[in-house]
Protein backbone atom coordinates (compact mmCIF):
# COMPACT_ATOMS: atom_id res chain seq x y z
CA UNK A 1 0.00 0.00 0.00
CA UNK A 2 1.56 3.63 -0.94
CA UNK A 3 2.42 5.63 2.09
CA UNK A 4 -0.42 8.50 2.38
CA UNK A 5 0.55 11.60 4.63
CA UNK A 6 -1.13 14.38 6.43
CA UNK A 7 0.06 17.48 5.26
CA UNK A 8 -2.48 20.04 6.84
CA UNK A 9 -4.75 20.55 9.73
CA UNK A 10 -6.29 23.47 10.64
CA UNK A 11 -8.93 24.01 13.82
CA UNK A 12 -11.04 26.54 15.35
CA UNK A 13 -11.75 27.53 18.95
CA UNK A 14 -14.69 25.45 20.31
CA UNK A 15 -16.83 27.42 21.79
CA UNK A 16 -20.54 27.51 22.93
CA UNK A 17 -22.79 29.66 20.48
CA UNK A 18 -19.93 30.58 18.22
CA UNK A 19 -21.10 33.58 16.30
CA UNK A 20 -19.92 32.57 13.14
CA UNK A 21 -21.89 30.78 10.62
CA UNK A 22 -21.20 27.23 9.83
CA UNK A 23 -19.59 27.90 5.94
CA UNK A 24 -17.43 30.82 7.99
CA UNK A 25 -16.10 28.14 10.22
CA UNK A 26 -15.34 25.76 7.12
CA UNK A 27 -13.49 28.32 5.70
CA UNK A 28 -11.15 29.60 8.57
CA UNK A 29 -10.36 26.05 8.98
CA UNK A 30 -9.89 24.99 5.29
CA UNK A 31 -7.85 28.47 5.22
CA UNK A 32 -6.05 27.19 8.33
CA UNK A 33 -5.39 23.75 6.54
CA UNK A 34 -4.00 24.79 3.52
CA UNK A 35 -1.40 27.87 4.75
CA UNK A 36 -0.21 24.99 7.03
CA UNK A 37 0.40 22.27 4.06
CA UNK A 38 2.17 25.75 1.96
CA UNK A 39 -0.40 25.32 -0.86
CA UNK A 40 -3.72 26.54 -2.12
CA UNK A 41 -7.04 25.40 -2.95
CA UNK A 42 -6.11 25.16 -6.34
CA UNK A 43 -4.12 22.06 -5.38
CA UNK A 44 -7.03 20.22 -3.75
CA UNK A 45 -8.37 17.94 -6.21
CA UNK A 46 -11.43 16.35 -4.06
CA UNK A 47 -13.19 17.90 -0.72
CA UNK A 48 -14.97 15.16 1.74
CA UNK A 49 -17.35 17.35 4.19
CA UNK A 50 -18.66 15.69 7.22
CA UNK A 51 -22.25 16.92 8.50
CA UNK A 52 -25.46 16.24 9.67
CA UNK A 53 -28.79 17.23 8.45
CA UNK A 54 -30.18 16.79 11.77
CA UNK A 55 -27.51 18.61 13.43
CA UNK A 56 -27.61 21.59 10.90
CA UNK A 57 -31.30 21.77 10.59
CA UNK A 58 -31.10 21.29 7.19
CA UNK A 59 -31.44 18.55 4.54
CA UNK A 60 -28.24 17.82 1.82
CA UNK A 61 -25.90 20.06 4.68
CA UNK A 62 -22.58 19.36 2.90
CA UNK A 63 -23.75 20.84 -0.33
CA UNK A 64 -24.25 24.19 1.68
CA UNK A 65 -20.55 24.48 2.82
CA UNK A 66 -19.25 23.68 -0.89
CA UNK A 67 -18.48 27.20 -1.36
CA UNK A 68 -17.05 27.67 2.23
CA UNK A 69 -14.92 24.75 1.22
CA UNK A 70 -13.43 25.17 -2.01
CA UNK A 71 -15.42 22.72 -3.39
CA UNK A 72 -17.01 24.51 -6.34
CA UNK A 73 -15.46 22.95 -9.77
CA UNK A 74 -14.48 19.91 -8.08
CA UNK A 75 -15.58 16.66 -6.89
CA UNK A 76 -17.16 16.72 -3.49
CA UNK A 77 -18.95 14.07 -1.40
CA UNK A 78 -19.45 13.48 2.25
CA UNK A 79 -19.81 11.36 5.48
CA UNK A 80 -22.66 11.97 7.50
CA UNK A 81 -20.66 10.72 11.16
CA UNK A 82 -17.79 11.26 12.58
CA UNK A 83 -14.70 12.81 11.48
CA UNK A 84 -12.57 10.33 12.21
CA UNK A 85 -14.60 8.17 9.56
CA UNK A 86 -14.87 11.06 7.27
CA UNK A 87 -10.83 11.00 7.56
CA UNK A 88 -11.32 7.23 6.70
CA UNK A 89 -13.34 7.79 3.48
CA UNK A 90 -10.48 10.61 2.53
CA UNK A 91 -7.67 8.06 3.09
CA UNK A 92 -9.88 5.60 0.76
CA UNK A 93 -10.37 8.03 -1.98
CA UNK A 94 -6.37 8.98 -2.46
CA UNK A 95 -5.35 5.04 -1.85
CA UNK A 96 -8.25 4.66 -4.89
CA UNK A 97 -5.40 6.47 -7.30
CA UNK A 98 -8.37 8.54 -8.45
CA UNK A 99 -7.71 11.39 -6.38
CA UNK A 100 -4.52 13.32 -5.33
CA UNK A 101 -4.72 15.92 -2.64
CA UNK A 102 -7.65 15.36 -0.64
CA UNK A 103 -9.25 17.80 1.78
CA UNK A 104 -11.77 16.40 4.79
CA UNK A 105 -14.03 19.18 6.73
CA UNK A 106 -16.11 18.64 9.37
CA UNK A 107 -18.63 20.95 11.46
CA UNK A 108 -20.87 21.13 13.77
CA UNK A 109 -22.79 24.11 16.12
CA UNK A 110 -24.12 22.30 18.71
CA UNK A 111 -25.55 25.56 20.44
CA UNK A 112 -28.04 26.29 17.61
CA UNK A 113 -30.25 23.58 18.25
CA UNK A 114 -31.42 20.88 21.02
CA UNK A 115 -28.63 18.35 21.70
CA UNK A 116 -31.10 16.10 23.31
CA UNK A 117 -34.02 16.01 20.88
CA UNK A 118 -31.05 15.10 17.92
CA UNK A 119 -29.77 12.44 20.24
CA UNK A 120 -32.47 10.82 20.92
CA UNK A 121 -33.37 10.67 16.94
CA UNK A 122 -30.53 8.55 17.29
CA UNK A 123 -32.54 5.55 18.52
CA UNK A 124 -35.01 3.20 17.04
CA UNK A 125 -38.51 5.85 16.45
CA UNK A 126 -40.86 2.38 16.77
CA UNK A 127 -38.89 0.98 19.76
CA UNK A 128 -37.08 3.33 21.77
CA UNK A 129 -37.76 6.94 20.77
CA UNK A 130 -40.37 7.53 22.44
CA UNK A 131 -39.38 6.50 25.97
CA UNK A 132 -37.01 10.06 25.71
CA UNK A 133 -33.36 8.50 25.90
CA UNK A 134 -30.91 10.47 24.73
CA UNK A 135 -26.79 10.18 24.80
CA UNK A 136 -26.56 11.49 28.06
CA UNK A 137 -29.35 8.53 29.61
CA UNK A 138 -28.17 6.00 27.40
CA UNK A 139 -24.52 6.42 28.56
CA UNK A 140 -25.44 6.77 31.64
CA UNK A 141 -26.80 3.28 31.21
CA UNK A 142 -23.32 2.25 29.85
CA UNK A 143 -21.40 3.60 32.75
CA UNK A 144 -23.43 1.41 34.94
CA UNK A 145 -22.91 -1.64 33.67
CA UNK A 146 -19.76 -0.92 33.19
CA UNK A 147 -18.73 -0.21 36.66
CA UNK A 148 -20.65 -2.50 38.08
CA UNK A 149 -19.30 -5.67 36.23
CA UNK A 150 -16.24 -4.56 36.50
CA UNK A 151 -16.17 -2.46 39.93
CA UNK A 152 -14.78 0.61 39.40
CA UNK A 153 -16.07 4.02 40.83
CA UNK A 154 -16.94 7.13 40.30
CA UNK A 155 -13.85 8.93 41.84
CA UNK A 156 -12.16 7.12 39.45
CA UNK A 157 -14.52 8.62 36.34
CA UNK A 158 -13.78 11.61 38.31
CA UNK A 159 -10.24 11.91 37.95
CA UNK A 160 -10.01 11.31 34.25
CA UNK A 161 -12.06 14.61 34.25
CA UNK A 162 -10.19 16.40 36.56
CA UNK A 163 -6.67 15.16 34.39
CA UNK A 164 -9.04 16.50 30.88
CA UNK A 165 -9.85 19.49 31.93
CA UNK A 166 -6.50 20.38 33.53
CA UNK A 167 -4.83 19.48 30.25
CA UNK A 168 -7.33 21.84 28.50
CA UNK A 169 -5.52 24.86 30.04
CA UNK A 170 -2.40 24.29 27.87
CA UNK A 171 -5.03 24.21 24.78
CA UNK A 172 -5.50 27.26 23.24
CA UNK A 173 -8.13 25.53 21.35
CA UNK A 174 -10.65 24.09 24.36
CA UNK A 175 -13.36 25.20 25.51
CA UNK A 176 -13.47 24.35 29.01
CA UNK A 177 -10.31 24.56 30.82
CA UNK A 178 -10.56 24.37 34.22
CA UNK A 179 -9.18 23.76 37.75
CA UNK A 180 -11.06 21.10 39.84
CA UNK A 181 -10.45 18.42 41.88
CA UNK A 182 -12.37 15.19 42.23
CA UNK A 183 -14.92 16.40 44.99
CA UNK A 184 -16.13 19.10 42.45
CA UNK A 185 -16.57 16.65 40.10
CA UNK A 186 -18.57 14.68 42.69
CA UNK A 187 -20.72 17.11 44.07
CA UNK A 188 -21.37 18.77 40.83
CA UNK A 189 -25.33 17.70 39.41
CA UNK A 190 -26.23 14.73 38.88
CA UNK A 191 -27.54 14.20 35.41
CA UNK A 192 -28.20 10.43 35.45
CA UNK A 193 -26.57 8.10 37.41
CA UNK A 194 -23.66 8.03 37.67
CA UNK A 195 -22.78 10.96 35.09
CA UNK A 196 -23.13 14.22 36.91
CA UNK A 197 -22.27 17.42 35.28
CA UNK A 198 -18.71 17.46 34.96
CA UNK A 199 -18.15 13.44 34.20
CA UNK A 200 -20.19 15.21 31.13
CA UNK A 201 -18.62 17.06 27.47
CA UNK A 202 -20.04 20.30 26.57
CA UNK A 203 -22.60 21.51 24.12
CA UNK A 204 -20.01 22.69 21.64
CA UNK A 205 -19.49 24.34 18.31
CA UNK A 206 -16.62 24.61 15.71
CA UNK A 207 -14.79 22.88 13.10
CA UNK A 208 -12.18 20.83 11.83
CA UNK A 209 -9.61 20.33 8.73
CA UNK A 210 -7.34 18.39 7.16
CA UNK A 211 -5.27 17.73 4.44
CA UNK A 212 -4.12 14.15 3.00
CA UNK A 213 -1.69 13.46 0.23
CA UNK A 214 -0.30 9.86 -1.02
CA UNK A 215 3.61 10.12 -0.44
CA UNK A 216 4.17 11.32 -4.30
CA UNK A 217 2.73 14.13 -4.34
CA UNK A 218 3.34 15.06 -0.07
CA UNK A 219 7.05 15.18 -0.49
CA UNK A 220 6.33 18.12 -2.84
CA UNK A 221 4.31 20.38 -0.41
CA UNK A 222 6.19 22.53 2.36
CA UNK A 223 5.40 20.89 6.05
CA UNK A 224 6.58 17.52 6.94
CA UNK A 225 4.22 14.95 6.53
CA UNK A 226 2.93 12.89 9.47
CA UNK A 227 2.27 9.39 8.08
CA UNK A 228 -0.32 7.04 8.53
CA UNK A 229 1.01 3.99 10.38
CA UNK A 230 -2.58 1.92 10.46
CA UNK A 231 -6.09 2.18 10.63
CA UNK A 232 -8.77 0.19 11.85
CA UNK A 233 -12.60 0.59 12.16
CA UNK A 234 -15.31 -2.08 13.22
CA UNK A 235 -18.81 -1.55 13.99
CA UNK A 236 -21.16 -3.67 16.58
CA UNK A 237 -24.97 -4.25 17.13
CA UNK A 238 -27.42 -0.73 16.43
CA UNK A 239 -29.33 -1.37 19.54
CA UNK A 240 -28.29 -0.61 23.24
CA UNK A 241 -29.98 -3.89 24.41
CA UNK A 242 -28.17 -5.97 21.89
CA UNK A 243 -24.57 -5.22 23.06
CA UNK A 244 -22.99 -5.92 26.72
CA UNK A 245 -22.46 -2.52 26.79
CA UNK A 246 -19.50 -3.16 29.27
CA UNK A 247 -17.36 -4.59 26.40
CA UNK A 248 -16.26 -2.36 23.63
CA UNK A 249 -15.54 -5.53 21.34
CA UNK A 250 -16.37 -3.16 17.99
CA UNK A 251 -13.05 -1.07 19.33
CA UNK A 252 -11.17 -4.33 20.23
CA UNK A 253 -11.49 -5.74 16.86
CA UNK A 254 -11.01 -1.66 15.41
CA UNK A 255 -7.44 -1.43 17.29
CA UNK A 256 -6.04 -5.11 16.83
CA UNK A 257 -6.59 -4.06 13.32
CA UNK A 258 -5.03 -0.54 12.92
CA UNK A 259 -1.98 -2.17 15.68
CA UNK A 260 -1.52 -5.26 13.05
CA UNK A 261 -1.47 -2.75 10.05
CA UNK A 262 1.62 -0.64 12.11
CA UNK A 263 3.26 -3.67 13.28
CA UNK A 264 2.60 -2.55 17.26
CA UNK A 265 2.61 -5.89 19.77
CA UNK A 266 2.41 -3.80 22.81
CA UNK A 267 0.39 -0.56 22.60
CA UNK A 268 0.95 0.79 26.12
CA UNK A 269 4.58 0.90 25.69
CA UNK A 270 4.99 1.67 21.72
CA UNK A 271 2.43 4.40 21.57
CA UNK A 272 3.85 7.17 22.84
CA UNK A 273 0.61 9.66 23.12
CA UNK A 274 -3.47 9.14 22.43
CA UNK A 275 -5.86 11.20 21.97
CA UNK A 276 -9.33 8.79 22.93
CA UNK A 277 -13.04 10.03 22.16
CA UNK A 278 -13.79 10.83 26.40
CA UNK A 279 -17.65 12.34 25.71
CA UNK A 280 -17.83 11.21 29.26
CA UNK A 281 -15.31 10.63 32.15
CA UNK A 282 -16.11 6.49 32.29
CA UNK A 283 -15.57 6.40 28.49
CA UNK A 284 -11.74 7.34 28.45
CA UNK A 285 -11.64 3.74 30.40
CA UNK A 286 -13.63 1.91 29.02
CA UNK A 287 -12.33 2.86 25.38
CA UNK A 288 -8.26 2.28 26.64
CA UNK A 289 -9.42 -1.41 27.28
CA UNK A 290 -10.91 -1.71 23.96
CA UNK A 291 -7.54 0.13 22.45
CA UNK A 292 -5.70 -3.21 24.56
CA UNK A 293 -3.67 -0.51 26.77
CA UNK A 294 -4.63 -2.93 29.93
CA UNK A 295 -7.21 -5.75 30.09
CA UNK A 296 -10.86 -6.08 30.74
CA UNK A 297 -11.72 -4.11 33.95
CA UNK A 298 -8.51 -2.37 34.68
CA UNK A 299 -9.40 1.16 32.51
CA UNK A 300 -9.46 2.59 36.25
CA UNK A 301 -6.37 1.16 37.67
CA UNK A 302 -4.58 3.28 34.68
CA UNK A 303 -5.95 6.06 35.95
CA UNK A 304 -5.24 5.20 39.54
CA UNK A 305 -1.75 5.17 38.94
CA UNK A 306 -1.51 8.19 36.80
CA UNK A 307 -0.40 6.41 33.61
CA UNK A 308 -2.53 8.30 31.07
CA UNK A 309 -1.19 11.87 33.30
CA UNK A 310 1.00 14.49 31.54
CA UNK A 311 4.26 12.88 32.16
CA UNK A 312 3.14 9.62 32.93
CA UNK A 313 4.06 6.53 30.33
CA UNK A 314 1.46 7.25 28.01
CA UNK A 315 -0.63 10.69 28.13
CA UNK A 316 -4.47 10.22 26.96
CA UNK A 317 -5.61 13.34 26.22
CA UNK A 318 -3.18 16.32 26.26
CA UNK A 319 -5.66 18.40 24.58
CA UNK A 320 -8.44 17.89 26.98
CA UNK A 321 -10.22 15.25 25.05
CA UNK A 322 -13.67 15.71 24.29
CA UNK A 323 -15.20 16.43 27.23
CA UNK A 324 -13.32 19.75 27.12
CA UNK A 325 -14.49 20.74 23.71
CA UNK A 326 -17.52 17.87 22.08
CA UNK A 327 -18.39 19.57 18.44
CA UNK A 328 -20.13 16.48 17.60
CA UNK A 329 -18.91 15.09 13.81
CA UNK A 330 -15.98 17.27 14.47
CA UNK A 331 -14.48 15.78 17.35
CA UNK A 332 -12.65 12.79 15.99
CA UNK A 333 -10.74 14.77 13.17
CA UNK A 334 -9.90 17.05 15.97
CA UNK A 335 -8.22 14.08 17.64
CA UNK A 336 -6.67 13.50 14.67
CA UNK A 337 -5.30 17.02 14.32
CA UNK A 338 -3.94 16.55 17.93
CA UNK A 339 -2.07 13.67 16.95
CA UNK A 340 -0.74 15.30 14.14
CA UNK A 341 0.50 18.16 16.25
CA UNK A 342 2.19 15.64 18.48
CA UNK A 343 4.07 14.01 16.09
CA UNK A 344 5.28 17.29 14.38
CA UNK A 345 6.59 18.97 17.51
CA UNK A 346 3.54 21.65 16.98
CA UNK A 347 1.56 20.98 20.24
CA UNK A 348 3.37 23.61 22.27
CA UNK A 349 2.14 23.60 25.72
CA UNK A 350 0.50 20.39 25.36
CA UNK A 351 3.44 18.65 24.10
CA UNK A 352 4.33 14.95 24.73
CA UNK A 353 8.31 15.07 24.46
CA UNK A 354 10.09 13.01 21.51
CA UNK A 355 6.21 11.54 20.67
CA UNK A 356 6.85 9.52 18.15
CA UNK A 357 3.46 7.46 17.66
CA UNK A 358 0.32 8.88 18.30
CA UNK A 359 -2.99 7.50 18.31
CA UNK A 360 -6.42 8.97 17.37
CA UNK A 361 -9.96 7.80 18.62
CA UNK A 362 -13.00 8.50 16.91
CA UNK A 363 -16.52 6.53 17.61
CA UNK A 364 -20.05 7.21 16.02
CA UNK A 365 -23.46 5.73 17.16
CA UNK A 366 -24.82 5.33 20.54
CA UNK A 367 -22.50 3.82 23.44
CA UNK A 368 -19.44 3.34 21.07
CA UNK A 369 -21.24 1.25 18.23
CA UNK A 370 -18.69 2.01 15.77
CA UNK A 371 -15.14 3.02 16.21
CA UNK A 372 -12.06 4.13 14.48
CA UNK A 373 -8.62 3.94 15.27
CA UNK A 374 -5.80 5.87 13.93
CA UNK A 375 -1.86 5.66 14.56
CA UNK A 376 0.44 8.12 13.21
CA UNK A 377 3.92 8.80 12.86
CA UNK A 378 6.84 10.24 11.29
CA UNK B 1 -18.83 55.07 0.83
CA UNK B 2 -17.28 51.85 1.46
CA UNK B 3 -17.34 49.63 4.06
CA UNK B 4 -14.57 46.93 4.51
CA UNK B 5 -16.11 43.13 5.63
CA UNK B 6 -14.14 42.08 8.80
CA UNK B 7 -12.64 38.77 7.77
CA UNK B 8 -9.22 38.39 8.86
CA UNK B 9 -8.40 34.99 9.50
CA UNK B 10 -5.60 34.83 12.63
CA UNK B 11 -3.92 32.06 11.81
CA UNK B 12 -2.99 31.17 15.54
CA UNK B 13 -6.36 32.36 16.90
CA UNK B 14 -8.75 31.99 13.97
CA UNK B 15 -11.40 34.74 13.34
CA UNK B 16 -11.26 37.78 15.39
CA UNK B 17 -14.53 37.59 16.39
CA UNK B 18 -14.93 40.18 18.75
CA UNK B 19 -13.98 42.81 15.81
CA UNK B 20 -16.93 42.35 13.86
CA UNK B 21 -19.29 42.35 17.07
CA UNK B 22 -18.32 45.78 17.93
CA UNK B 23 -19.35 46.99 14.57
CA UNK B 24 -22.38 45.44 13.51
CA UNK B 25 -25.35 43.92 15.96
CA UNK B 26 -25.53 40.51 15.09
CA UNK B 27 -29.11 38.92 14.23
CA UNK B 28 -30.18 34.94 14.86
CA UNK B 29 -33.16 33.58 13.07
CA UNK B 30 -35.50 31.41 14.80
CA UNK B 31 -36.20 27.98 12.56
CA UNK B 32 -39.53 26.83 11.82
CA UNK B 33 -38.71 23.05 10.82
CA UNK B 34 -41.88 20.46 11.88
CA UNK B 35 -41.43 17.74 9.93
CA UNK B 36 -44.67 14.89 10.26
CA UNK B 37 -43.25 11.40 9.59
CA UNK B 38 -45.06 8.28 9.40
CA UNK B 39 -43.04 4.79 10.13
CA UNK B 40 -44.14 1.39 8.94
CA UNK B 41 -43.38 -0.85 11.73
CA UNK B 42 -42.87 -4.07 9.22
CA UNK B 43 -43.61 -7.63 9.35
CA UNK B 44 -42.34 -8.86 12.77
CA UNK B 45 -43.20 -4.96 14.82
CA UNK B 46 -46.34 -5.16 13.73
CA UNK B 47 -47.11 -8.90 14.89
CA UNK B 48 -45.10 -7.75 18.27
CA UNK B 49 -47.49 -4.65 18.71
CA UNK B 50 -50.40 -6.96 18.44
CA UNK B 51 -49.53 -9.49 20.54
CA UNK B 52 -49.13 -6.96 23.31
CA UNK B 53 -52.08 -4.98 22.43
CA UNK B 54 -54.28 -7.82 22.63
CA UNK B 55 -52.94 -10.71 24.34
CA UNK B 56 -50.27 -8.46 26.90
CA UNK B 57 -47.81 -11.07 25.70
CA UNK B 58 -44.52 -10.40 24.61
CA UNK B 59 -43.05 -12.40 21.62
CA UNK B 60 -39.20 -12.22 20.24
CA UNK B 61 -37.64 -14.41 17.54
CA UNK B 62 -35.25 -17.09 17.30
CA UNK B 63 -32.42 -17.42 14.71
CA UNK B 64 -32.25 -20.63 13.10
CA UNK B 65 -28.58 -20.68 12.82
CA UNK B 66 -27.49 -19.27 16.10
CA UNK B 67 -30.52 -19.81 18.31
CA UNK B 68 -30.17 -16.30 19.07
CA UNK B 69 -33.82 -14.78 20.30
CA UNK B 70 -34.25 -11.37 19.59
CA UNK B 71 -36.52 -9.10 22.09
CA UNK B 72 -37.86 -6.82 19.79
CA UNK B 73 -38.24 -9.08 17.16
CA UNK B 74 -36.61 -8.76 13.93
CA UNK B 75 -36.18 -10.49 10.76
CA UNK B 76 -32.43 -10.58 10.10
CA UNK B 77 -29.79 -11.99 13.05
CA UNK B 78 -27.58 -9.35 13.66
CA UNK B 79 -24.99 -11.63 14.46
CA UNK B 80 -24.74 -14.76 11.64
CA UNK B 81 -26.96 -12.30 9.29
CA UNK B 82 -29.62 -15.57 8.74
CA UNK B 83 -33.20 -14.71 7.98
CA UNK B 84 -34.92 -14.79 10.93
CA UNK B 85 -38.48 -17.18 10.98
CA UNK B 86 -39.43 -18.37 14.19
CA UNK B 87 -41.82 -16.97 16.76
CA UNK B 88 -40.83 -17.59 20.61
CA UNK B 89 -42.92 -16.07 22.99
CA UNK B 90 -40.60 -15.13 25.90
CA UNK B 91 -41.83 -13.57 29.43
CA UNK B 92 -43.20 -10.96 30.92
CA UNK B 93 -40.59 -11.47 33.91
CA UNK B 94 -36.72 -11.03 33.40
CA UNK B 95 -33.53 -9.34 34.67
CA UNK B 96 -32.19 -5.85 34.87
CA UNK B 97 -28.50 -5.87 32.63
CA UNK B 98 -28.16 -2.16 33.83
CA UNK B 99 -30.14 1.44 35.19
CA UNK B 100 -29.30 4.96 35.30
CA UNK B 101 -31.80 7.40 37.60
CA UNK B 102 -33.02 10.32 35.30
CA UNK B 103 -32.44 13.38 37.44
CA UNK B 104 -32.79 16.75 34.55
CA UNK B 105 -36.08 16.95 33.10
CA UNK B 106 -36.77 17.47 29.46
CA UNK B 107 -39.88 17.56 26.67
CA UNK B 108 -38.96 14.52 25.14
CA UNK B 109 -39.38 12.49 28.55
CA UNK B 110 -42.18 10.15 28.98
CA UNK B 111 -42.14 11.11 32.69
CA UNK B 112 -41.31 13.89 35.02
CA UNK B 113 -37.78 13.00 36.50
CA UNK B 114 -36.54 11.57 38.61
CA UNK B 115 -37.34 7.82 37.02
CA UNK B 116 -35.70 5.15 35.60
CA UNK B 117 -34.29 3.40 32.69
CA UNK B 118 -33.60 -0.10 32.47
CA UNK B 119 -32.47 -2.29 29.74
CA UNK B 120 -33.86 -5.74 30.90
CA UNK B 121 -33.14 -9.27 29.29
CA UNK B 122 -36.77 -11.12 29.20
CA UNK B 123 -36.83 -14.74 30.40
CA UNK B 124 -36.13 -16.76 27.22
CA UNK B 125 -34.40 -14.10 25.24
CA UNK B 126 -31.01 -13.12 24.58
CA UNK B 127 -30.81 -9.70 24.33
CA UNK B 128 -32.12 -6.73 26.23
CA UNK B 129 -35.29 -4.08 26.32
CA UNK B 130 -34.67 -1.00 26.79
CA UNK B 131 -37.80 0.40 28.95
CA UNK B 132 -39.13 2.24 31.94
CA UNK B 133 -38.92 1.24 35.56
CA UNK B 134 -41.51 2.01 37.55
CA UNK B 135 -43.33 0.98 41.45
CA UNK B 136 -39.93 1.20 42.41
CA UNK B 137 -37.70 3.24 45.39
CA UNK B 138 -35.32 4.86 43.11
CA UNK B 139 -32.17 4.52 45.41
CA UNK B 140 -33.14 0.80 45.62
CA UNK B 141 -32.72 -0.31 42.05
CA UNK B 142 -29.73 -2.79 41.29
CA UNK B 143 -28.31 -4.85 38.78
CA UNK B 144 -29.50 -8.40 38.32
CA UNK B 145 -33.19 -7.29 40.24
CA UNK B 146 -35.66 -9.25 39.05
CA UNK B 147 -38.71 -6.87 37.22
CA UNK B 148 -41.66 -7.74 35.50
CA UNK B 149 -44.04 -5.83 32.70
CA UNK B 150 -46.47 -3.98 33.84
CA UNK B 151 -49.22 -3.63 31.49
CA UNK B 152 -51.30 -0.05 30.35
CA UNK B 153 -55.04 -0.31 30.92
CA UNK B 154 -55.84 1.91 27.37
CA UNK B 155 -53.33 -0.27 24.97
CA UNK B 156 -52.43 1.13 21.39
CA UNK B 157 -50.03 -1.36 20.01
CA UNK B 158 -47.22 0.44 20.95
CA UNK B 159 -44.19 0.13 23.28
CA UNK B 160 -45.57 1.60 26.23
CA UNK B 161 -48.74 -0.43 26.25
CA UNK B 162 -45.88 -1.82 28.54
CA UNK B 163 -46.22 1.00 31.22
CA UNK B 164 -42.82 -0.14 32.98
CA UNK B 165 -41.02 -2.73 34.58
CA UNK B 166 -41.27 -3.05 38.29
CA UNK B 167 -39.91 -4.89 40.80
CA UNK B 168 -40.85 -8.58 41.01
CA UNK B 169 -42.05 -9.84 44.32
CA UNK B 170 -41.55 -13.74 44.39
CA UNK B 171 -43.34 -15.79 46.32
Amino acid sequence: MERVGIIGVGQTKYEREKRETFGEMVYEVVKKALDDAGITIEDIDNVVTVSNDFWDGRTISCMAVADASGAYGKDTSTVEGDGAFGALYGLMRVLSGAYNNTLVVAHCKGSESYSSAITNAAFDPIYERILGIDAITSSALQAKRYMTKYLLNEEQFAKVSVKNHKNAKNNPFAQLPLDITVDDVLNSRMLSDPIKLLDASPISDGAAAIILSAERQAKEVSQNPVWIKGVGYCSDAYRIGDRDLAEPNSLRRAAKDAYKMASIENPLKEIDVAEVYDAFSYQELLWMEGLNFCRSGEGGKLIDEGVTEMGGELPVNPSGGVISAHPVLVAGLTRIIEAVLQIRGDAEKRQVPNAEIALAHGINGMCGQSHCVWLLGK
Amino acid sequence: MTIYIKNEIDLKRGYKTMDWKEDVKEMVYQGRIKVPYTWSVGEVGSRFFIELRDKKKIWGDKCPRCGTVFVPPRKVCSKCYSNIGEWVEVGTKGTLLTFTVVRYKNNLQSRDAPFAYGIIKLDGADTGLLHLLGEVDLEQINIGMRVEAVFGEDRKGEILDIKYFRPLKEA
